[in-house]
């Protein structure tokens, strides 16, 4: 594909091995990268909000980026607590990016996957969520043919209007492998970026996630092909009904609570 | 002025010219290697080139007697001849002792050339055909020819026998001989090897591997180089560019490849060749050798600064290599084809990040979590909950201790449940015999063996680096592993790093405690078992005898495979071959086993976890595949326990 016209800049961040914890490159942003090089090959920009730190397992998890064959990657260099959204907005806005990519969410810290909408927000930008491959750029009607990944290996193929913020889902091409020598002749080109401090999260209290209860599957199936059936069937949503009515509804969550032997 | 007369004057100015010749080829040949990058120069091991040449060299070819015979006499007599023509007919030193001894030298030189002729009448595949079909036919009318010249001049004949049509003859005859011996020899004929073989032998860049030495640990490259690992043939060091040039094309190295015999894409005599082809530039057509399976002879071009793979050779070629180091162990020359591997392979890994199938992930998990499978790297002694095993550490209340005299090291077979079984048998062994050890639990990270060989040089120096200032912070006199891949690198490739250490395979530690006595076997057992020998414990380091011993220990006769010891055939599992797993037609596992099946065994005793699991992996009905340790376990003989039941009897 030749888009050489195309400005498009991969927001990168460090990751987090989710055993060892130790920092790598974030494995969506990683695809995000993937498929920007295979859009735009070498014109691909890369911008990591942040400073280079002193830390040795950081900065190789953020070279890990340029062992993809990045010559440099682009760092906005903003204190621990700024807003990165702010930050990342106001230098994105000089920029005229036609298209941004990131990550669904990120691997650590707040990990709340609201970047890409806020920055689309700020930037007044469309938003696609969790695309696996962007198909096709009609750059004459500033237009995009997308792919969205949906659960379960479905696909929806949208058209966006360029410019537009898309977060690249885990569904995307497995990125290229990143090698030691360029990862370690890349460069980091700093600016500085603006100043927005984070107000609200300086009161917060951080702990660590909990894991989710889960609901455990009774799967009566009897026969083995009932068992793989169960296994790979995609959950029924119950059909989806859209109750009216008061009567109604009260039924309907007091059906679902005797089903459920709540009541 | 008679024929003699003639032929005399003749043969001076030929053979000054022809030696002329070779000596421009010699230069030329030599800048073709200057190619390379810089290397140390073993200037003293030019003087052991006879030596080298008589002992280590021929104790190789001597593995097939008839050849290693042929040899002597053709190039016995081919050198002293050579060393004779010069003196008779350059220094025209006219003295009758060195005509007679011309006449013996070029009898026996033409004696051996028959005996040449007859093995290439039939030349079995592995032998190259092309210009090397050509060579008994040149040696014989080389010697013939100076035989023939040098009757006359003993007295023999009459001078002036035959007249000017033999003396025609004679001419013809010299001038194809000498042309194929003397300028062949640097010009690129089948003779190169001899000249570019004898420098290899004195420049040879593992200059331990002489006199029964041993020098098998891959070498550290400087991580900050402006490139890292080999891209087109002038990246290799000058004196692996010789070491090329030394090849003599008897494909013993083929007939030893693993990958070869499996169909994979790999002969190492044609990646020998290919590198010589890189060097001096060309195209692969006029190769009359077996190709690499599946891949046409004349379809690949090089050149000394165009990169190598995927244009003179596929990358599938380099990365079917199990590191097994059986062509490296058959060469003659004593080329190091596995070093030549993976120097490409380190191009391929930290250059250009292509490294096939699983490696990448493998590599990923080896950077996130220090083992290649990407296990939590806090749960590596999880296997071991039930085993009380004391491990090394600074903190009292865990009853950490500081000071053990065995470190054992657990590799990674620690997350595999089948090698799990061995590791448990180690640890009973080792209790029974008194041994006072301990383990290093999760700060013992992956030997980076595997990193290593799939070119990652990166990961694998910083697995080794931390592993040794883990261990550096305690006090042990011996190190034992059952993993003997965890074994050759932390004995001799941590060297490089600053780790010396007294490391012992499992077998070899057993074995000396079954000597003093300290572990009791049951003798009484009659196991119909073989053994197969891993590459890394046998041809690596050399360990032959201790896991032999320990099986006659138990009262097994082993019923030897054919391929045994240094000619063991590879199980498949070295030098990530799981992991990049380039389609063959065949499995070399299957192979192996089918090896196992001739002896008719119904156990096959291995010694490395690797083996194990290609070995087991091989479809029912099949011999049991049984680590050295599993057994001793089952024939030991528990005097504790004894005790323990005649005191309730």
């Amino acid at each position: 594909m030749s888009n050489n016209n195309l400005s498009v800049i991969s927001l990168v961040s460090i990751g987090e091995h989710p055993t060892s914890r130790r920092p790598r490159r974030a494995e969506q942003d990683a695809r995000a990268i993937e498929l920007g090089i295979k859009l735009v090959g070498d014109n691909l920009q890369t911008l990591h909000a942040g400073e280079l730190s002193d830390d040795a397992s950081q900065q190789t998890a953020l070279r890990s980026y340029l062992g993809m064959g990045l010559t440099e990657i682009n760092l906005l260099e903003m204190p621990e607590n700024a807003d990165a959204v702010l930050v990342i907005a106001e230098h994105l806005k000089q920029k005229n990016p036609d298209i941004i990519l990131t990550g669904v969410r990120a691997e650590n810290g707040e990990s709340s996957g609201m970047l890409p909408y806020l920055l689309a927000e700020q930037l007044d930008m469309a938003m696609v969520t969790s695309i696996a491959e962007i198909l096709s750029i009609d750059e004459v009607n500033k237009q995009a043919e997308v792919l969205q990944a949906l659960p379960r290996g479905q696909r929806r193929k949208l058209k966006v209007d360029l410019p537009f913020i898309a977060s690249v889902d885990m569904a995307a091409a497995l990125p290229r492998q990143s090698a030691f020598g360029p990862a370690m002749r890349g460069q980091f080109e700093a600016t500085l970026g603006a100043t927005f401090t984070d107000e609200e999260s300086s009161d917060w209290q951080i702990v660590d996630a909990k894991k989710r209860p889960k609901r455990l599957k009774i799967i009566k199936a009897k026969t083995a092909a009932d068992r793989f059936k169960a296994a790979t069937a995609k959950a029924s949503g119950g059909g989806g009904k859209v109750v009216h009515g008061v009567e109604e509804s009260a039924q309907a969550i007091l059906d679902l609570l005797v089903e459920e032997g709540l009541v | 002025m008679s024929s003699s007369e003639f032929l005399s004057q003749f043969l001076f100015t030929l053979i000054s010219f022809a030696l002329l010749l070779t000596l421009v080829g010699a230069v030329k040949r030599m800048l073709l290697w200057s190619q390379g990058q810089s290397s140390t120069i073993h200037w003293l091991g030019l003087l052991q080139i006879p030596r080298r040449y008589l002992v280590d060299l021929h104790h190789v070819v001597a593995r097939d007697k008839y050849m290693s015979n042929t040899h002597v006499a053709t190039a016995g007599g081919f050198v002293l001849s050579s060393i004779l023509i010069i003196l008779l007919y350059v220094f025209q030193l006219k003295l009758q002792i060195l005509t007679w001894a011309l006449l013996g030298s070029s009898l026996l030189m033409f004696v051996g050339s028959i005996f040449v002729m007859i093995r290439r009448r039939n030349p079995p595949p592995n032998l190259s055909l092309g210009k090397w079909q050509r060579l008994p036919k040149s040696l014989m009318v080389f010697s013939l020819s100076f035989f023939i010249l040098t009757l006359p001049a003993t007295g023999i004949l009459p001078s002036d026998t035959g007249g000017w049509l033999l003396a025609v003859l004679l001419v013809a005859g010299i001038i194809w001989g000498i042309g194929e011996m003397f300028f062949g020899m640097t010009w690129g004929g089948p003779m190169k090897h001899a000249f570019a073989g004898a420098l290899h032998l004195g420049l040879h860049r593992r200059q331990e591997r002489f006199g029964d030495g041993q020098s098998t640990g891959l070498k550290a490259i400087d991580l900050s180089a402006k490139k890292l690992g080999v891209e087109k043939p002038i990246d290799f060091k000058w004196n692996q560019l010789l070491s090329f040039d030394a090849c003599v094309e008897c494909g013993r190295c083929e007939n030893n490849c693993p990958a070869f015999a499996a169909g994979q894409p790999l002969n190492p005599k044609k990646l020998i060749q290919d590198m010589v082809i890189g060097m001096a530039g060309g195209d692969d057509a006029k190769f009359a050798g077996s190709p690499y399976p599946g891949i046409k002879v004349g379809t690949h071009k090089g050149g000394a600064i165009i990169p190598i793979v995927n244009v003179l050779v596929e990358s599938e070629t380099l990365w079917s290599c199990t590191t097994c180091r059986a062509c490296v162990d058959a060469c003659p020359m004593m080329i190091e084809h596995v070093d030549a591997i993976v120097d490409m392979r380190r191009f391929e890994t930290m250059e250009k990040g292509q490294t096939p199938g699983k490696g990448s992930e493998i590599l990923e998990n080896l950077s996130a979590t220090d083992n290649p499978n990407g296990f939590d790297p806090s749960s590596r002694m999880n296997w071991a909950a039930d085993q009380n095993l004391t491990v090394f550490g600074h903190d009292e209340k865990k009853q950490e201790v500081t000071e053990a005299d065995v470190l054992l090291w657990i590799g990674d077979a620690a997350f595999d449940m089948r090698n799990q079984r061995t590791l448990r048998a180690i640890i009973k062994l080792l209790r029974a015999a008194d041994v006072n050890f301990a383990v290093l639990g999760d700060a013992e990270f992956d030997s980076g063996d595997l990193a290593r060989r799939l070119g990652d040089e990166a990961t694998f120096q910083r697995l080794a680096t931390s592993n040794i200032s883990t261990m550096n912070k305690y006090q042990f006199k011996t190190i034992v592993t059952a993993d003997p891949h965890a074994f050759h690198c932390i004995k001799n490739e941590y060297v490089e790093f600053g780790g010396n250490y007294n490391v012992m395979h499992h077998t070899g530690f057993f074995a000396e405690l079954v000597n003093q006595q300290k572990l009791k076997l049951d003798n009484s057992k009659e196991l119909a078992l073989t053994y197969h020998d891993p590459c890394y414990l046998g041809r690596y380091n050399g360990e032959y005898d201790a896991p032999r011993f320990l099986l006659e220990s138990m009262g097994v006769k082993i019923k030897e495979m054919d391929r045994s010891k240094s000619t063991a055939r590879c199980c498949g599992g070295g030098g990530g071959a799981p992991v990049t797993d380039i389609p063959g037609k065949q499995r070399i596992p299957d192979m192996r086993m089918a090896d196992v099946v001739e002896t008719k065994a119904e156990i096959v005793a291995v010694a490395c976890p690797q083996c194990n699991l290609m070995l087991e992996g091989v479809v029912e009905p099949r011999p049991e595949v049984k680590d050295i340790a599993e057994l001793m376990l089952d024939a030991l003989i528990d005097d504790v326990v004894e005790d323990m039941v005649g005191a309730q009897v």
